[in-house]
């Protein structure tokens, strides 16, 4: 039994032997692959959510994938179909709702948070339908919902991917005109820029998103690739291509070091990535408000 | 003046939800003139920008903006709209700002350090300092714009709508909820840029006093009407008291000012413009 002959992973000082250590099993090699595509795009894709302020969106359309992978467990059809069809079918509905600018400060908000979160109530509710109904998925709630890095099939790294590519394919063509309809909307309507089918574009990928990095960190951790990188990268800096590549960046940092965590420990890899998320937040916030410039009084 | 005006309109009309706001508007803007726009809230001042940019119909007449069809010639209009001030947490710097109305309509992904290799990118960076030199916001285009005061956010502002060179700028109340010093330095730097980059500009107004000594014509929307003419043709008591519907003086004073006395009181927020309730905006 080659499970029996192997002793359990160490922690030591030597980092070759550690990384040797960490890289050994497929699975793990998996996990690793897997955690960077998915960090890579959740960072890139949240890094426009929290400009847009639709994290909202964004955690919804996550916990609609539970039911969707749960459902999908149930069934005996792979979980990440699951995930995917139930975001992307969820991110059309919320796409198609009738919103006002970007959402914010708008009178048709409070209405819009309503309904969604009534629908995210219910999908949470669903979920854990599916999984009673499912007797033999044990601690399959906890997975789904907190994050597993178990068990990682070759298929799943590669439908990652190729969802993950094609996110961040879409993102770079609408870049620019994204960027201008988040931050500036009336003049971008008047330079001609759909602004209307840029957001709903947006919350597709945003859909991608939520499904991909619920993969890792389970359905109600996502914010920790969705949002913290992003956050602390926009404590760091103002310029939009370096705080681009440092939210990519802290959000692979952060999957690296909790898969690596929760491989050599005997808890959970979610607890460990948004642990270093919130660190790498913690860290630029001091950062900025030591080194920061002196804010400005008033308006 | 030569060439075709820059704004022209005859018997125009629009109706919004089958409501005719206005009607009858004649207009002949001259390129490089400083017009603005006039009237009480709810009377359709914005929407007249609206239909000048194409982004809403007429329901009768005519108009055209630089020769073409409204929508026609979007590239060489800038815009500022009503009054928006940026969130205090947005972490973007105003200089990004300014370039996103150069080149924010390109699809695609801006590289970082092109400029370092391409003539063109070279050259749009420069622009951009060039037109926020113009705006006289360098010393600050690098912070944050949501840190910045509502007067520095609305010099980026018209930066951002200068940076492509338009022959017509058309702003939407551009002085609302500045303070009074902010107010008239505004106003004069629009005035400059309109003579010396030879820009039309047409600017919504709520307060005609800070822009009064630049003036070269205004245009009067009130109950369903309108009135065009220069500041003295338009500013008079007869006029004015015909169109608010109540009686309205006008005095001049030794510098060529005008002071209307007799107007309503506007409301002191503007929570709904659109509402049509029957304030009026002051001159």
């Amino acid at each position: 039994m080659a499970l029996l002959a192997v002793a359990a992973p160490r922690l030591g000082w030597n980092p070759v032997s550690d990384i040797d250590q960490l890289l050994r099993y497929h699975f793990m090699l998996n996990a690793l692959r897997a955690g960077t595509i998915v960090a890579v795009a959740a960072g890139a894709i949240g890094w426009f959510m929290i400009l847009r302020r639709q994290s909202f969106v964004g955690h919804t359309l996550a916990t609609v994938g539970f039911p969707g992978a749960s459902g999908a467990v149930w069934l005996g059809l792979p979980a990440t179909w699951g995930y995917f069809g139930f975001c992307l079918a969820a991110a059309m509905v919320v796409g198609l709702l009738p919103r006002r600018a970007l959402g914010a400060a708008s009178s048709g908000l409070s209405e819009e948070s309503a309904v969604i979160g009534t629908v995210q109530a219910m999908a949470l509710g669903a979920g854990f339908l599916f999984t009673s109904l499912y007797h033999g998925f044990l601690s399959g709630t906890t997975g789904l919902l907190f994050g597993s890095f178990l068990g990682v099939t070759d298929a799943q790294v590669w439908t990652l991917l190729a969802v993950g590519l094609a996110a961040l394919a879409v993102l770079v063509v609408i870049g620019r005109p994204l960027l201008f309809a988040s931050v500036d909307p009336d003049v971008a309507r008047a330079r001609g820029v759909p602004v209307g089918a840029l957001s709903f574009l947006f919350v597709l990928l945003l859909g991608a998103a939520a499904a991909e990095v619920s993969q890792i960190t389970g359905t109600l951790l996502i914010f920790a690739l969705l949002v913290m990188p992003a956050a602390a990268a926009q404590q760091l800096t103002t310029r939009t291509g370096r705080s681009l590549a440092l939210t990519v960046l802290i959000a692979v940092a952060a999957t690296w070091l909790g898969l690596a965590a929760a491989y050599f420990s005997a808890y959970p890899v979610g607890f460990y990535i948004t642990t270093f998320g919130f660190a790498a937040y913690l860290l630029a916030a001091s950062t900025r408000l030591v080194g920061g410039r002196p804010r400005r009084a008033g308006r | 003046m030569t060439g075709p005006p820059a704004v022209w309109a005859e018997a125009a009309a629009v109706a919004v939800s089958r409501r005719t706001l206005w009607s009858g508007v004649d207009l002949d803007i001259a390129a490089g003139e400083f017009v603005a726009v006039l009237g009480p809230n709810g009377v359709g001042k914005s929407t007249l920008v609206k239909v000048l940019l194409g982004s809403l119909p007429l329901s009768a007449g005519r108009v055209r903006v630089l020769g073409r069809e409204p929508g026609g010639a979007s590239q060489e209009i800038g815009y500022l709209p009503q009054r928006r001030s940026f969130d205090p947490s947005l972490r973007v710097r105003g200089v990004d700002v300014v370039r996103l109305g150069l080149d924010g309509d390109r699809w695609g992904a801006p590289i970082p350090g092109l400029a370092r290799v391409s003539a063109a990118a070279r050259r749009a960076s420069a622009r951009v300092a060039e037109v926020i030199d113009l705006v006289g916001a360098s010393a600050y285009a690098d912070r944050p714009i949501g840190r910045l005061s509502g007067g520095e956010q609305q010099r980026l502002l018209i930066a951002q709508a200068l940076v492509r060179r338009p022959r017509l700028l058309i702003l939407d109340e551009p002085l609302d909820s500045l303070d009074l010093p902010n107010q008239s330095s505004v106003a004069a730097l629009i005035a400059r840029i309109s003579r010396e980059e030879g820009v039309t500009v047409l600017m919504v107004a709520h307060d005609v006093n800070p822009i009064l000594p630049y003036l070269d014509r205004v245009v009067y929307i009130a109950a369903g009407g309108a009135v065009a003419g220069t500041p003295a043709e338009v500013i008079t008591g007869p006029i004015l008291s015909r169109l608010y519907g109540t009686a309205i003086e006008v005095l001049a004073t030794s510098d060529g000012r005008l002071v209307v006395i007799g107007e309503p009181e506007a409301p002191a927020h503007h929570t709904d413009r659109h509402s049509g309730h029957p304030h009026a905006d002051p001159l």
